[in-house]
């Protein structure tokens, strides 16, 4: 791993400060508005990217990863890792939604024909 | 210690990180399957305390950049600057944990343990092994303190204060995930 200097530490702070304060705001500010201002989706996609863009900026200079010499086994097995970790909770979540789609109670069957599908009787 | 053993011991830290990434990667799954799963009880909209949590992030970002700032000192054999610096972030990380169990006797308390539902069990496991970790680091952070004032800056304290500084940065990374998800999410 590679060394980091003041400059890095000072500037991966102020910028992971920036990104908090920014997806903190993000959701207060669409908790206070009524009507909402924008659709669930949209804020919790900004504040994912928020959040991704927080992490990358940490990984470089709080961890210094990718400057390590060559050949880069650290940012080879975070690779491996990110992988694996993208396999289980995306396909945890395909699951289950597809457990759940597939055991649902009569009642809930026709409640989501009706609603989710647009059949109707 | 030279610096070729230094540079596989890290390594082998850094595969140990790697892991534990995974370990909460299935608590994050796991978390993100039930968190709808509320069984009557309350959701993380009526329960979370943004300005809270903000505090505490703040705290813990705070503590991930003394640990930097006092890795430079490290690297300057500046005893007397490490021990400023870690001590900062020994003093942060109390501050942080101190936040993080009150919240949780405060949902005790109230009834909304994790024994209340899918929801709240998964809550409780995956920031209660976060906090594991933290009170872990802490742990360790105190004992190389001990170390430094007996013994001073050798090779030994310097290759083990760069693994200390690698998991708390870690843990800061997995807080990101823990703040955004579970509470940013919980209470939009």
């Amino acid at each position: 791993m590679g060394q980091g200097s003041f400059k890095s530490y000072t500037t991966g702070f102020a910028i992971s400060v920036v990104l908090t304060l920014g997806a903190f705001l993000v959701v207060s500010s669409h908790a206070l508005s009524q009507p909402a201002m924008f659709t669930r989706t949209w804020v919790v996609s900004l504040i994912v990217i928020l959040a991704l863009a927080q992490f990358a900026a940490q990984l470089m200079l709080f961890l210094h990863l990718g400057e390590e010499p060559k050949p880069r086994w650290n940012s080879i097995i975070f690779s491996f890792m990110i992988m694996v970790v993208v396999i289980i909770v995306f396909g945890s979540l395909w699951i289950m939604a597809n457990l759940n789609y597939h055991t649902m109670s009569p009642a809930d069957t026709s409640r989501y024909l009706m609603h989710e599908e647009g059949i109707h009787k | 210690m030279n610096s070729a053993a230094t540079s596989k011991l890290t390594f082998g830290f850094w595969v140990y990180l790697m892991t534990d990434c995974v370990l909460f990667a299935s608590l994050f799954a796991a978390y993100a399957v039930l968190q709808h799963s509320t069984a009557g009880g309350p959701s993380g909209k009526e329960l979370f305390s943004l300005p809270f949590v903000f505090t505490e992030t703040l705290i813990l970002l705070t503590s991930s950049y003394t640990t930097g700032l006092g890795m430079l000192a490290v690297h300057q054999l500046d005893k007397r600057r490490v021990m400023m610096w870690f001590s900062l972030t020994f003093l942060l990380g109390i501050a942080f944990l101190t936040m993080e169990l009150s919240e949780f006797s405060k949902l005790a308390a109230d009834g909304t343990g994790w024994q209340r539902s899918a929801f709240l069990s998964a809550f409780f496991t995956l920031v209660g092994t976060h906090g594991l970790h933290i009170a872990t680091g802490l742990l360790w952070m105190s004992v190389l303190g001990v170390q430094l004032i007996r013994r001073g800056l050798t090779q030994g304290l310097v290759s083990r204060l760069t693994l200390l500084s690698l998991f708390w940065h870690f843990l800061d990374l997995i807080w990101i995930f823990i703040f955004t998800i579970v509470y940013l999410m919980g209470v939009i």
